[in-house]
């Protein structure tokens, strides 16, 4: 089924263990947001590709999760301390492992899901190729009439006058 | 006693199911066209007893009889009367009553129309559809009965999630699960071919239509899907690259190749054994579908499954049909006859290449959405696999595609000339090509790439004009001419025109309002404006108001456009007091540019509400495509060719007017 829970979903896995009584709210909150804009949108860049740890599968940019809030504000806060972007991923990296990159990096224990895109459509190029040739050759095969044929043939040529 | 009915006719169907595939898989065998007769009676029966069931359940939702736990656990009394019907699927034991209805239904419609099937592949194709209802009915009976009672009865009921509380979503999963297990004929029949080692052109006439139909089902569920989240979820967007919704692509991805290397074999006679395998492939995509939303392997609100048990029994019918239809292809496939001869460039190198990329880009997402539940279970590390991951390998794999669709269609049999094609094509990549120049101009701080997404989806729809002005030989011919020729043009082309028209409309929706969409996150008191997109808002308050089955706090808008009042819209924040959780709906004004779409946020401290607006820039297109293609798969499913008995019933009437002659 294609929905996604986002907000809702948070609020029905913790808010209901919480016993709150919570509608969703917004993700990012007016007073996050930096005054300029070029930072700011380097926020919201960066934000989208940074999970937030407790959700299903959302980015922090898009939850409304207190820690989501938790880490837009170190985003922001390192940005404003004049951090580039890769120095801030890095950072919560650092703070939370890999399972918080949207985009995992590539390494030994993701080589199969970077590489198996690639590789499946290598080896179905190589099928269709095979295929084709296999099609070829066995349409080049010139194959000798068999006896029933022969005989059929024979008929047909003795009966009809119109090639006599 | 109405439960209890509904529970006995669960069993019933299970008992007839069996039957429906032991008799006439040993008829078909042993040559008894008696034995194998049983299969359309059987088929026709487990419907009904299935349909019994289901009328049953529902009968217990609509009289909110909470004798019932399954009623008790996701109704209540007070709830829309909408919502105690979609509550029947808005749970797991329900919505597997749902499925194994669907599936009988399909099974009873080729029982009820396949008069002019072969006997042996009807009797065959039966008993693989009667044995996959079989594993379902004996998993709901044994692990997912909707049927318990609980005594005593309580009071009242504990309610339905509220988030499944909306129209779209009441309707999602039946189109969705039409689609999935309309997938299912595909496979019996494919197996059916397996089991008999032969397959022929009628074999691919037959099957095209049902997984025509599944697909439209499929493509709507979807489609209805997004449209839920887009105005529901609150922030404006459509499609997130979640397993949940990954589990329903991957089966269209595999249909829609399907359904065209159908169209290759029904033709040409070639890609049998290729076709085969995809019928395969998809039914399986839709039965993980239904084993990653149904097992709680994701967490999500979807895994209405807490029971362990469950998702290994799914995980055992999974393993059985998938493994035995694949074991069964290794075994047999080599027996099938390969035949048509084509050059690379024409109509059926066309199909495989959109076959090539559009399994390629399903492979693409399966990996995406396994591969970090497989690293987790192995060795227990976690990654997460996101947007950013998709977009980089899904999307490569789908552009060329896009940009190929247009000459396949114009593309001969046999051997096709491509070098005409591109000059047919030309008017419309010219036109294309001059919007893209013209948006990257205008649009000249990108993103740059943007306005050639833009250009791609014009070149689809206009590519779908060009080839229906090919087909009535428009300007060669004098008008009145092309005008009867567009007339008489078979339904199946005004179909594929449609479809790839609707998805370049979808394609120009996606781009648009993903590349220049724009918003603002704001603090706003009673009275205070806002711009945004040429729109002007002004925040009037909000007020409490009392729904049938929550509260909400209404905030209200007035939206002005050049110094005109235009409409006032509303969003609201409905908290359900029953089920103890809320939802938010968005306040949106439709235009022609696109939406404009508010969201309530929380209070805050100085009187001042959170507020997002946003506006989204022809985002509708993307529904507005997707119903398109749905309208084409349905014109396309009218054609006469493809209805079931009406070659016949043309037949018979042809024949009076040949003898007039």
């Amino acid at each position: 089924m294609t929905m996604r829970m986002g907000s809702v979903h948070f609020v029905l896995l913790v808010g209901i263990a919480m016993a709150a009584f919570a509608a969703p709210a917004l993700a990012v909150q007016p007073d996050e947001v930096l005054a300029d804009p070029a930072l700011e949108a380097r926020a919201r860049a960066i934000s989208a590709g940074l999970r937030c740890l407790v959700c299903q599968n959302q980015s922090i940019d898009d939850s409304d999760a207190p820690l989501a809030r938790d880490l837009r504000l170190l985003v922001r806060e390192r940005l404003k301390a004049g951090d580039s972007d890769q120095e801030i991923v890095d950072f919560v990296v650092a703070r939370y492992g890999e399972f918080v990159l949207l985009k995992p990096r590539l390494s030994l224990h993701t080589a199969i899901l970077w590489f198996a895109t690639p590789l499946v459509l290598a080896g179905a190029l190589l099928l269709v190729w095979r295929a084709q040739r296999r099609r070829k050759a066995a349409n080049q095969e010139v194959r000798p009439l068999s006896a029933s044929e022969k005989r059929k043939l024979k008929r047909i040529l003795d009966e009809d006058p119109g090639l006599g | 006693m109405i439960a209890e009915t509904g529970h006995y006719a669960l069993i019933l169907a299970l008992g007839v199911a069996i039957v429906q595939t032991l008799m006439p898989l040993f008829g078909a065998r042993l040559r008894d066209p008696k034995l194998a007769a049983v299969a359309v009676p059987a088929a026709q029966m487990q419907f009904l007893l299935v349909a019994l069931a289901f009328a049953a359940l529902m009968t217990a939702y609509v009289a909110s009889d909470f004798s019932v736990l399954n009623v008790w656990q996701n109704s209540h009394s007070a709830k829309p009367l909408l919502y105690k019907i979609s509550g029947v699927w808005g749970n797991h034991e329900g919505s597997m009553v749902l499925w194994v209805l669907i599936l009988a239904m399909f099974g009873a419609g080729v029982a009820r129309y396949g008069s002019n099937l072969p006997d042996e592949l009807k009797a065959n194709v039966l008993a693989v559809q009667g044995s996959i209802a079989a594993a379902f009915l004996l998993f709901i009976v044994t692990t997912s009965n909707p049927f318990i009672r609980i005594d005593p009865a309580p009071f009242d009921g504990q309610g339905l999630n509220p988030v499944l509380q909306d129209p779209a979503l009441a309707f999602h999963p039946p189109f969705l699960y039409a689609g999935y297990v309309g997938f299912s004929m595909a496979f019996s029949f494919a197996v059916a071919a397996l089991l008999q080692g032969r397959v022929d052109a009628a074999w691919a006439r037959w099957v095209r239509p049902w997984t025509l139909a599944a697909w439209m089902c499929l493509t709507l569920g979807i489609a209805m899907g997004s449209w839920w989240a887009y105005y529901e979820l609150g922030w404006g967007g459509f499609w997130f690259w979640d397993p949940v919704e990954n589990a329903s692509f991957m089966p269209w991805l595999a249909g829609t190749a399907l359904l065209h290397s159908a169209v290759v074999m029904e033709k040409r006679d070639a890609l049998k054994v290729w076709t085969i395998l995809l019928a395969i492939v998809t039914f399986s995509l839709s039965l993980m579908g239904t084993f990653l939303v149904r097992s709680g392997v994701l967490t999500s609100v979807h895994a209405f499954a807490v029971d362990p048990a469950r998702g290994i029994f799914i995980l055992a019918i999974m393993g059985v049909f998938i493994g035995g239809a694949l074991a069964l292809f290794a075994w047999r496939a080599p027996v099938l006859s390969q035949g048509g001869l084509f050059a690379p460039i024409s109509r059926e190198g066309s199909l495989v290449l959109n076959n090539l990329l559009l399994t390629t880009a399903c492979a693409a997402v399966f990996v995406g959405t396994l591969y970090p539940l497989a690293l987790e279970a192995l060795t227990g590390e976690k990654i997460s696999v996101g947007p950013p991951f998709f977009n980089l390998t899904f999307v490569p794999l789908i552009v060329p595609l896009l940009v190929a669709m247009p000459f396949g269609p114009l593309l001969a049999w046999k051997r096709g000339d491509l070098l005409a094609a591109a000059q047919r094509l030309m008017a419309a990549a010219l036109i294309a090509l001059g919007l893209s120049v013209v948006l990257l101009a205008v649009h000249s701080r990108g993103p740059w790439l943007a306005p050639f997404g833009i250009g791609l989806g014009l070149w689809l729809v206009l590519g779908a004009l060009t080839e229906i002005a090919y087909r009535v030989k428009l300007g060669e011919t004098p008008m009145a001419e092309a005008w009867r020729k567009l007339r008489h043009l078979p339904r199946s082309a005004y179909g594929t025109a449609l479809a790839h028209a609707g998805l370049g409309l979808a394609v120009i929706g996606i781009v648009a309002t993903t590349a220049w969409r724009t918003e603002e996150i704001l603090a706003l008191k009673p009275g205070d404006n806002a711009d945004i997109a040429g729109y002007t808002l002004t925040f009037r308050g909000v007020a409490p108001r009392q729904g049938p089955n929550y509260r909400e706090r209404v905030a209200v808008f007035s939206v002005a456009r050049d110094g005109k009042f235009m409409t006032e819209i509303e969003s609201s924040k409905r908290e359900f007091s029953v089920e103890r959780s809320g939802t938010t709906e968005a306040g949106i004004h439709a235009s022609w540019r696109g939406d404009l779409y508010a969201v309530l946020g929380d209070e805050l401290k100085d009187g001042a509400y959170a507020i997002r607006l946003y506006f989204n820039p022809l985002v509708r297109l993307i529904w507005i495509g997707a119903l398109v293609m749905f309208v084409g798969g349905g014109i396309s499913l009218s054609d006469r060719r493809l209805r079931v008995g009406a070659p016949r019933r043309a037949q018979a009437k042809l024949a009076p007017v040949a003898a007039g002659e």
